[in-house]
């Protein structure tokens, strides 16, 4: 039992952090959300030379080999960054899907070219209408029932679904299922969606931590410099014990997307559980802290011109797909009963 | 990161659990605020101590059997599942225990921590004065050096475990034209010395659960000063964080309560009409919380095993727990509805249990070991960074 990241891992997410104060500030974000893509050109390359999209690939398909709990950091840092690039689909989910098939010749195919950052893999899960950066993938990734397709885009029909958050690129894709297609089907599909699930409302909620984070941060700054009635607005009680709060569930939730990275790195019997726990609690905390944070920064954190509202819009919407906490929540019940 | 037991780790919860099927008393003890009920537990850490079940981190010569703080989280584990008694002597040996094991004397430790383990003497805190509660750098009871002698002067309040006890920890103002945390020096009282009066407060539940305790020219040996002069507010902080942080509400108390809650919603479940899902989902809420304490104690353990320390992250335990406590017991209340009142002698009062006793209790959890507004403070001003002013 040891429940601490290694210092490769924290150095990782130093690495991480460092690439996307870089690549990702929020002023080339708002730069990215009047044009026809809304993606950065060159931004997978790059992202490939320090390793992130090739994490999960195992080794022999070009990739680190490394595992969930090594991932779950850098997702904090992404969720930090605000970063609108399909990371969860294409390195969690999509990388994970391909190796799981255990088909040699889609491995081949694919891994390789995900972990050089060369193709974006699109995950359509069935509890969500829409697929997120379909117009930039090289594979769709698309559930039908038990069944897990890979869909070449060119032979799919993408309708773009404008988002309230300017940098989200959302699709419906209309496409023919066929036997060529499936890539697995009945126990063994339903098996890899169950799992490509709790992987993608994991990866979520550690996106969603990094915002709260960043979030928590950004209050702190802003009690700490504004000044009212003489003082720091940060010395109010009123302000304080909010803010206390808010640390407590962010932490607490971290525990809980720790543990969810943990079961999924074991392929265990706890991950759906944990991947409840990890969704519901970060969803909630991020709620607080976007919440908490608007309110905090006052007249200001109303603005668009202001950072608040593109980090609060991101983790509130992601906190939406994939099934709200309250979904997630009946999840939770029906497997606390059936563990009867 | 791995979270899996180890095979030695596996051995010491078989043995634990073994122990304690062979030993836990069948039927609950009475309450350990009543006279009889406090001598009845503190014959219960008789025989946890003869079996070297007291206090297991210790080491082996102060009645402990040596081992890690992990292990200690299973053993908890274990005792919260086996329905074993309350502690007693908490106070000692999760709070002073520790910090005599930081501060002490190779004499002090000698003197104090083997009767401590046995519960041979069981201790009360004397942190609260009547002006000095959330604000304890306001204590004025003092303790004036004459020969080798402390006379101590003054009043303490809110003294848990005071009312039936044998000793007495607390800080007292040594130097007597400083202010505020400055000369506080930490001292061990024996409660039958000359000059001790105590007076048991009668607790909300209606029980004596703490004291007041007047201290009129009270002489204690030099000898009974844990660290040095005037450094009593350090010597005390490394109480407190032991208090918030770990020892005192370790997960296995809430996670053992959860399952409860989840039994007492099977039960309400499988013969109630309709049960409110709202209910169900608080249920299965208050489930998740408190494995998500347990994880964040895991965490926090695993950091002091690699030679971290306990600062002030305490203070988010000790919110989080007590606040998890109350939800519980209030959702269980929910689901017993006009049941919940009854005593255990009511005709109708099957399953309803103690939930009713258990609430009033977690009203006071917010409040003891310091109050959860300090508790916010000190996350705010010491972890976040914010002003104190």
């Amino acid at each position: 039992m040891e429940f601490i990241f290694s210092e490769d891992q924290l150095l990782l997410q130093r690495t991480v952090r460092e690439f996307l104060d870089r690549e990702c500030t929020t002023e080339h974000l708002r730069s990215l959300w009047g044009t026809p893509t809304g993606r950065s050109p060159g931004f997978w390359a790059k992202f490939a030379e320090i390793g992130v999209p090739g994490l999960l690939v195992p080794e022999v398909h070009g990739g680190l080999g490394m595992d969930e709990v090594d991932f779950v950091l850098l997702l904090e840092e992404a969720g930090r960054a605000a970063l609108p690039e399909p990371v969860i689909d294409t390195a969690l989910v999509g990388a994970s899907l391909i190796a799981a098939s255990e088909d040699p010749d889609l491995c081949e195919r694919w891994l390789p070219r995900v972990a050089s950052g060369e193709a974006v893999v699109a995950v359509g899960h069935a509890v969500s209408p829409f697929v997120s950066d379909a117009h930039i993938a090289a594979l769709l990734l698309m559930q039908h029932g038990d069944e897990v397709h890979g869909v070449d885009p060119n032979d799919a029909r993408l309708t773009h679904q404008p988002s309230n958050d300017p940098s989200r690129r959302l699709f419906s894709v209309v496409w023919t299922p066929s036997d060529a297609s499936c890539l697995a089907r009945g126990p063994e599909g339903r098996a890899l969606w169950a799992a490509a699930l709790d992987r993608g409302a994991l990866g979520c909620a550690a996106e969603q931590l990094g915002v709260a984070d960043r979030l928590i941060e950004m209050a702190v700054a802003y009690a700490c410099q504004r000044k009212q009635f003489g003082v720091a607005i940060g010395s109010f009680q009123a302000i304080k014990h909010r803010l206390a709060d808010l640390y407590t569930a962010i932490e607490l939730a971290k525990s809980n997307a720790y543990y969810g990275a943990w079961a999924l790195e074991e392929g265990n019997d706890e991950l759906p559980t944990a991947a409840c726990g990890a969704r519901i609690s970060a969803t909630e905390a991020f709620d607080l802290a976007g919440t908490e944070m608007i309110q905090m920064h006052g007249g200001v954190g109303f603005t668009w011109e202001y950072d608040c509202h593109l980090f609060y819009r991101r983790s509130k919407l992601l906190g939406l797909a994939l099934g709200s906490a309250s979904t997630w929540r009946e999840k939770l019940v029906q497997r606390l009963e059936a563990a009867a | 990161m791995d979270l899996r037991y180890t095979p030695e780790q596996e051995a010491f919860r078989k043995e634990a659990r073994a122990w304690l099927e062979a030993h836990v008393p069948t039927e609950p003890l009475p309450s350990l605020d009543t006279a009889e009920g406090f001598e009845a537990h503190r014959q219960w850490e008789h025989e946890l101590n003869a079996g070297g079940w007291a206090m297991v981190p210790w080491p082996v010569e102060y009645g402990g059997r040596g081992a890690d703080l992990l292990e200690w989280l299973i053993f908890e584990e274990e005792y919260y599942r086996a329905g074993a008694p309350g502690r007693v002597n908490q106070n000692g040996i999760f709070l002073l225990g520790p910090t005599i094991m930081e501060y002490g004397t190779p004499e002090q430790k000698a003197r104090y921590l083997p009767k401590m383990a046995s519960s041979e003497e069981v201790w009360a805190q004397g942190w609260s004065e009547p002006n000095a509660g959330s604000d304890m750098a306001a204590i004025q009871a003092t303790a004036a050096l004459d020969g080798d002698d402390y006379v101590i002067n003054g009043q303490k309040t809110w003294a848990s475990r005071g009312a039936y006890a044998d000793w007495l920890f607390g800080m007292f103002r040594t130097d007597p034209d400083s202010e505020r945390h400055h000369g506080l020096t930490f001292i061990l009282v024996p409660l039958d010395a000359k000059g001790v009066t105590v007076r048991p407060i009668e607790q909300l539940d209606g029980e004596a659960g703490f004291a007041e305790v007047f201290l009129d020219d009270v002489r204690v040996p030099v000898a009974n000063r844990l660290g040095e002069p005037e450094q009593g507010w350090s010597v005390a902080m490394a109480t407190a964080g032991f208090e918030r942080g770990l020892m005192l509400r370790s997960p296995a108390r809430f996670q053992n309560t959860a399952r409860k809650l989840v039994g007492l919603y099977r039960e309400t479940a499988a013969t109630a009409e309709r049960i409110d899902p709202c209910l169900r989902d608080e249920v299965a809420r208050c489930w998740m919380d408190a494995e998500a304490y347990a994880l964040n104690t895991y965490q926090t353990v695993s950091r002091l095993l690699a030679g971290g320390k306990i600062g002030a992250e305490a203070s988010l335990n000790k919110i989080f727990w007590s606040e998890l406590d109350m939800k519980m017991h209030e959702t269980a209340l929910r689901l017993l509805g006009a049941r919940a009142e009854l005593l255990p002698a009511a005709p109708a009062a099957s399953g309803v249990g103690s939930w009713l006793d258990g609430f009033l209790f977690a009203l006071s959890g917010p409040i003891y070991a310091g109050t959860n507004e300090v508790q916010r403070n000190i996350i705010a001003e010491r972890i976040l960074g914010l002003p104190r002013r």
